[in-house]
């Protein structure tokens, strides 16, 4: 079954355009990883996909129903790209974890069993069991990251969208992280993640998915971080030094793309 | 005259239940003003109520509802303003800020009234308030504190992250401008308590002492609003005791009272987030030197060093060294 089942889906941003023409078609089951360089529209078209942004053409289905006609948010989860789970008040680990159970819960009912359950399965998952009565603001980066994924967890979700959950996180915050996804892939669900680079998250990736300029570059195998610099993706961002080629004066500065289009 | 006197008297009754319910109200809805980074919102309705006041003096209507009326537009305003992106939040509050301010003195002159009649909501008169006031804020401030409290997890949820709330299914929109308007509301509450220019404070201080306190949102809404009623009602009875012997106002009695709170919970505070940080457990990693230590001192439950677990055994926390017991010795962790 096709879990996101985006065509032609085309962003524009202020009347330019970010995302154009976006064919992607995500099976029940996949992990996808969305790599590409800063600016090529990948945490747009998660944007996208969960409706922050509106389309400005195509179409995109989530779980065979079109965005605009979608209210099953129980089965989305996300994670968004954020430095901290902190605000301008304390707030305990336990409850920024909760509020991920809003998807489920109705208006003026408390918490049932099922709720609670959820939650400490959420927290357990990511390792933080422990923490759960302390403030968020305690907690390192990585930590608080962890928070973020036990939030969209404890919604209990099919589909989880995940945008850089890795930048600037330590490398056993980005295993223990690696170790709670493992356990989403285990559980079936079908994951989508924004990185820019994978550490150890590579071996859960079944399928790379590369963009460039708001458009899929590459669409197939799990590619190694460093493949998805490759010049032939056409990504710009190397991180080998070429010597910088100086235009002359007055004249047109015309790079040639690989295919020798400009 | 006695204290039992004194609480017989009608007006002043009717100040306790003014007192108690708007201690209650505004810092409910300052706790979402300051989880949002917006403390100073209160302030900015608090100077827009002045013109929606200085219209009920100038058309004869009862100034309280023109300034809830006012007051809920100008939130609003302060709120498109801020979600459209034309303006930071702050910017959107000072552009209110002068021009109700402004607006107030102005219309307040044209009206033919003098200021003194402006000072009683600019700074509160909770003793000369009447009976129906009394009711109109009992009503409201119940009003907001249902709302805050009964809608807790969806306010906190889109103030805490409103991308995530909107993935959620959370109408944030709506959220936001609900908190914009209870805002409004409690500011025109509190306007006969602690007047419009003090309004904020009653919002806002009482939640900056109770965070210095607490690890969780719930507690910290809980004891905000536990705080306000302490500072409004232990304000009024202040001030009513010692105007036998000089001229003390309630409002200006009850924003003193509620931050002597914050200064002496300050301190302890800090010493509570010390500690927290001490005894954070270390993470347990491989020491890959072992460096001894020569040590007199026997380390153990009561050697008064603070012990936190390090993997698995206990570091002793000595002078900012951390000492682990090891054969005969004490090692540098």
């Amino acid at each position: 079954m096709s879990v996101i089942d985006a065509r032609g889906l085309t962003v524009a941003i202020g009347g330019r355009p970010v995302l154009r023409g976006i064919d992607l078609h995500v099976q029940d089951g996949q992990f996808v990883a969305l790599m590409g360089a800063n600016g090529s529209g990948k945490s747009t078209l998660v944007r996208a996909l969960t409706r922050l942004w509106p389309l400005t053409g195509g179409t995109a289905e989530l779980f065979g129903t079109p965005l605009d006609r979608f209210h099953d948010w129980h089965r989305v989860g996300f994670v968004p790209q954020r430095n901290t789970a902190a605000s301008g008040v304390p707030a305990s680990v336990w409850e920024v974890v909760a509020s991920g159970r809003l998807s489920r819960r109705r208006l003026l009912r408390p918490l049932s069993r099922t709720d609670r359950e959820a939650i400490r399965d959420a927290l357990e998952v990511v390792g933080l069991s422990r923490r759960h009565a302390d403030r968020v603001s305690q907690l390192s980066g990585g930590q608080q990251q962890r928070v973020l994924i036990a939030r969209a967890l404890a919604g209990e979700p099919d589909l989880f969208f995940l945008d850089e959950p890795t930048a600037g996180v330590d490398l056993p915050n980005q295993q223990a992280l690696a170790d709670a996804l493992a356990e989403l892939k285990h559980r079936g669900a079908t994951i989508l993640l924004v990185a820019h680079e994978l550490g150890p998250l590579a071996e859960l990736v079944d399928r790379s998915v590369v963009m460039r300029d708001g458009r899929v570059a590459f669409d197939g195998e799990p590619l190694a971080d460093h493949a998805v610099h490759d010049p032939a993706l056409g990504d710009p961002h190397t991180h080998h030094h070429h010597a910088v080629r100086r235009g002359s004066d007055h004249a047109p500065d015309i790079r040639l793309g690989p295919g020798g289009q400009p | 005259m006695t204290p039992a006197e004194l609480f017989s008297l009608p007006f002043m009754q009717r100040a306790l239940l003014a007192a108690l319910f708007t201690g209650l109200a505004a810092p409910a809805v300052g706790t979402y003003l300051v989880q949002r980074r917006l403390a100073l919102m209160g302030d900015g309705i608090g100077h827009v109520a002045v013109t929606g006041v200085a219209i009920g003096l100038l058309t004869g209507a009862s100034p309280t509802w023109t300034a809830v009326v006012v007051a809920v537009l100008g939130a609003v305003l302060i709120e498109v303003i801020r979600e459209r992106g034309h303006a930071n939040g702050d910017v959107a509050l000072a552009l209110l800020f002068y021009g109700g301010l402004a607006g107030g003195v102005l219309i307040t002159g044209l009206a033919g009234q003098s200021a003194t009649k402006l000072q009683q909501y600019l700074f509160g008169s909770i003793t000369t308030i009447s009976s129906g006031d009394v009711l109109i804020t009992m009503a409201l401030a119940a009003l907001v504190v249902v709302v805050c409290v009964g809608l807790s997890p969806q306010l906190f949820a889109a103030a805490q992250d409103q991308e995530f709330a909107r993935v959620v299914g959370l109408n944030v929109r709506a959220y936001n401008l609900a908190i914009a308007v209870l805002a409004a509301v409690s500011v025109t509450v509190a306007m006969r308590t602690v007047g419009l220019l003090l309004v904020s404070a009653l919002m806002v201080v009482p939640v900056a002492t109770a965070q210095q306190l607490t690890r969780s949102f719930r507690t910290t809404l809980g004891a905000a609003m536990v705080l306000g009623t302490l500072a409004s009602v232990g304000g009024l009875v202040v001030s009513a005791f010692a105007s036998y012997r000089a001229n003390v106002q309630p409002g200006p009695t009850i924003v003193l009272l509620s931050l002597a709170g914050f200064v002496i919970t300050w301190p302890v505070g800090i010493w509570l987030r010390h500690r927290a940080r001490l005894r954070e457990p270390f993470p347990s990693m491989e020491t890959d030197q072992h460096e001894t230590t020569d040590h007199p001192h026997v380390h153990g439950p009561e050697c008064g060093h603070l012990a936190v677990p390090h993997g698995d055994h206990v570091d002793y926390v000595h002078d900012g060294h951390r000492h682990a017991p090891h054969e005969h010795h004490y090692d540098e962790h």
